[in-house]
């Protein structure tokens, strides 16, 4: 017992440098190594990465497969969106208005005039959208499959809403951000694309710890206690709508930020990111990491999209085939994703030098006190 | 009226035409422990699910201690009133350690925000250690619960259940699945709950009813066939009359 406090703050010591290592890393050497189209890409996968630690928390923790996140994304990059269509002189309209003879700004629009509204609004209008939806999903006790399908039912509605509404919101074209400006900076020049990798990575690190702090405590065990047994959590007294709600509406604020990001890096927004596949495909980043390990979440939606982009630069055609057979992969053969696997090999080659923890043949037997005195004091 | 922790009356719970609890008249005093037999499809489960809210109540009504009317409760407000329930099958958390299984019952208040925001209580701790104790776990204390035998699940459950620190606990057959010495084990772990709790066991085996009953509720068809202790109950003709062609164990 004492032997894990003083252990805790150490270990604690040891992720706090690690983590702040490898953000370093990427933030200020990575730039220096990679082409500004290869660190585009690597920023544009990091906004992803936080998406991804949010799908983490209400799936790998809570066991609540959602399939929605694309709305919360999309939310959230159309958030900022709007708000850099602003950046124009008073009085005029951002450009496609004109086209579909809209003479007045909808709305809706006026408050992403204003820059902190916006800064809020990316992660706090997800946050509600999906706090509500979870709140009326758990408290009439709806899970597992049925919570999955209803989610992908809420996207289509989402994209078809955003897909259709050219006078509001440009339909299908969605928003170009690439041109627009943003304290005199435009968008697309490298200066603005270098502060937002920069961003992102800080941004990343960021939702790390908060995912961090909320899975590690009493909280955290809860959420595990709600994805193995919920009825078991509701006979010992907790009511577990308002911690998946809570949970929900935090993976939503995540994938409002992480959109957010990722829009500015690509210099667009549409409804294609409410398209269901994107949403399957965040899940099966998470799946590929490693469900349940934060550290999995990112490391998944990292490789996969590295792969994607490398692949599909050499061969167009088969990175759909890949990704299929990656995904039944994991699901088969590494149920714990690219972390358990990892895990499992980095304690064999410690065994192999001696070190980490030994297999118990008799576990009764050999952690029994009595029977540990004895081998220490009575063998040979 | 004052020395009964649960009274009801009149309970009925209607399943499409079949009455699954029909006018059911039942209390259980402060302090007492006891044992609910019954053949198949009696309602001993129904009954203990009306209880905890997990199904509402058709007609009638449940008192507990001061509280009239559980009907408009739901399962985890009646939980934080003090009723506990261990289910038939051990339900544990399996990918968490038996220590953070009880920490979990143990905690309280059980708001997202206390969840968050505060450490646990050093009394918490006394209490997780305490109770490891009495269902004699220390040793696997830090396990995940997936690894402990059968056995040492429903234990656990046990010591999930008291953690709660609940009036009132409800347990569904606690042994079923157990050897004869954990069975033995189990009743003085019931036994010695039992000087501190109020305890309702619902069981099949005889043997452990006659190791820790002193007062036997039958029930039959959704209703009470009769009470008393267990050489009464065992001569009543209608029990055996019961029993008959279902359960030889009572013979």
């Amino acid at each position: 017992m004492s032997s894990t406090k003083s252990q805790q703050p150490q270990s604690f010591a040891i992720e706090v440098a690690l983590v702040l290592a490898i953000a370093f890393f990427l933030a200020f050497i990575l730039p220096l190594l990679l082409s500004d189209f290869r660190l585009k890409l690597v920023g544009r996968f990091l906004a992803l990465a936080i998406a991804a630690l949010g799908i983490d928390l209400i799936w790998g923790y809570t066991g609540l497969l959602s399939l929605g996140q694309g709305i919360f994304f999309a939310l959230g990059g159309y958030g900022f969106a709007m708000h850099l269509k602003l950046q124009l002189p008073e009085g005029e309209l951002p450009e496609f208005f004109t086209l579909y003879g809209v003479k007045t700004l909808p709305w809706f629009w006026q408050p992403f005039h204003s820059f902190p509204f916006t800064l809020i609004s990316i992660w706090l209008i997800p946050m509600i959208v999906a706090g509500l939806l979870g709140y009326l999903v758990f408290r009439n006790r709806i899970r597992g499959v049925y919570f999955s399908i209803l989610t992908q039912a809420m996207l289509v509605v989402f994209f078809n809403f955003f897909n259709g509404q050219q006078k509001l919101i440009n339909g299908t074209n969605g928003l170009k951000t690439d041109t627009d400006t943003l304290f005199g900076v435009v968008m697309g020049s490298d200066t603005a694309q270098k502060f937002f990798y920069v961003l992102t990575v800080l941004v990343l690190v960021g939702a790390y710890g908060l995912c961090r702090w909320l899975t590690q405590g009493r909280f955290g065990r809860l959420l595990i206690a709600i994805r193995d047994d919920e009825s078991r959590v509701r006979f010992s007294g907790y009511n577990p709508t308002s911690f998946k709600t809570l949970v929900f509406a935090v993976s939503g604020a995540l994938a409002g930020i992480a959109g957010a990001l990722y829009t500015v890096q690509s210099g667009i927004v549409s409804p294609q990111y409410m398209e269901i596949a994107l949403s399957i495909e965040m899940v099966i980043w998470v799946a590929v990491g490693g469900r349940g390990t934060l550290v999995g979440a990112i490391l998944g939606a990292l490789v996969v999209n590295l792969a994607r982009s490398l692949l599909s630069e050499k061969f167009p055609e088969v990175w759909l085939f890949f990704q299929g057979a990656l995904f039944l992969l994991v699901v088969t053969v590494l149920p714990q994703g690219l972390i358990g696997w990892l895990r499992k090999a980095l304690d064999r080659v410690l065994r192999m030098w001696g070190y980490g923890p030994h297999a118990t043949t008799y576990p009764s037997l050999e952690e029994d006190l009595e029977q540990q005195h004895e081998q220490q004091n009575l063998g040979h | 009226m004052s020395n009964k922790i649960l009274v009801t009356e009149d309970l009925t719970v209607n399943f499409d035409g079949f009455k699954a609890l029909n006018q059911l008249n039942f209390s259980i005093n402060v302090g007492e422990l006891r044992v609910i037999i019954g053949p198949n499809g009696a309602g001993k489960t129904t009954f203990l699910d009306v209880i905890t809210g997990k199904v509402k109540p058709t007609e009638g009504r449940i008192t507990f201690k001061q509280h009239s009317n559980l009907r408009q409760l739901s399962e985890h407000q009646i939980a934080q009133l003090g009723i506990g329930r261990k289910f038939q099958t051990p339900r544990v958390y399996l990918n968490l350690t038996v220590r953070e299984n009880l920490q979990l019952s143990c905690h309280r208040p059980k708001t997202v925000f206390s969840a968050l925001l505060s450490p646990p209580s050093k009394a918490a701790r006394q209490t997780v250690q305490g109770l490891l104790e009495t269902i004699g776990l220390v040793l696997s204390a830090d396990k995940p619960a997936q690894f402990l035998s059968h056995g040492e699940k429903q234990w656990l459950e046990i010591g999930m259940l008291v953690a709660q620190s609940p009036d009132l606990l409800l347990v569904d057959e606690p042994v079923a699945g157990l050897t004869d010495e954990e069975t033995f084990q189990t009743g003085e772990l019931l036994l010695s709950l039992a000087q501190s709790h109020s305890i309702i066991v619902i069981e099949h085996d005889m043997e452990f009813v006659r190791q820790i009953a002193s007062h036997v509720t039958v029930l039959h068809q959704g209703s009470v066939l009769c009470e008393g202790s267990m050489e009464s109950i065992q001569a009543d003709p209608r029990v055996v009359e019961v029993y008959l062609g279902q359960t030889p164990e009572v013979a």
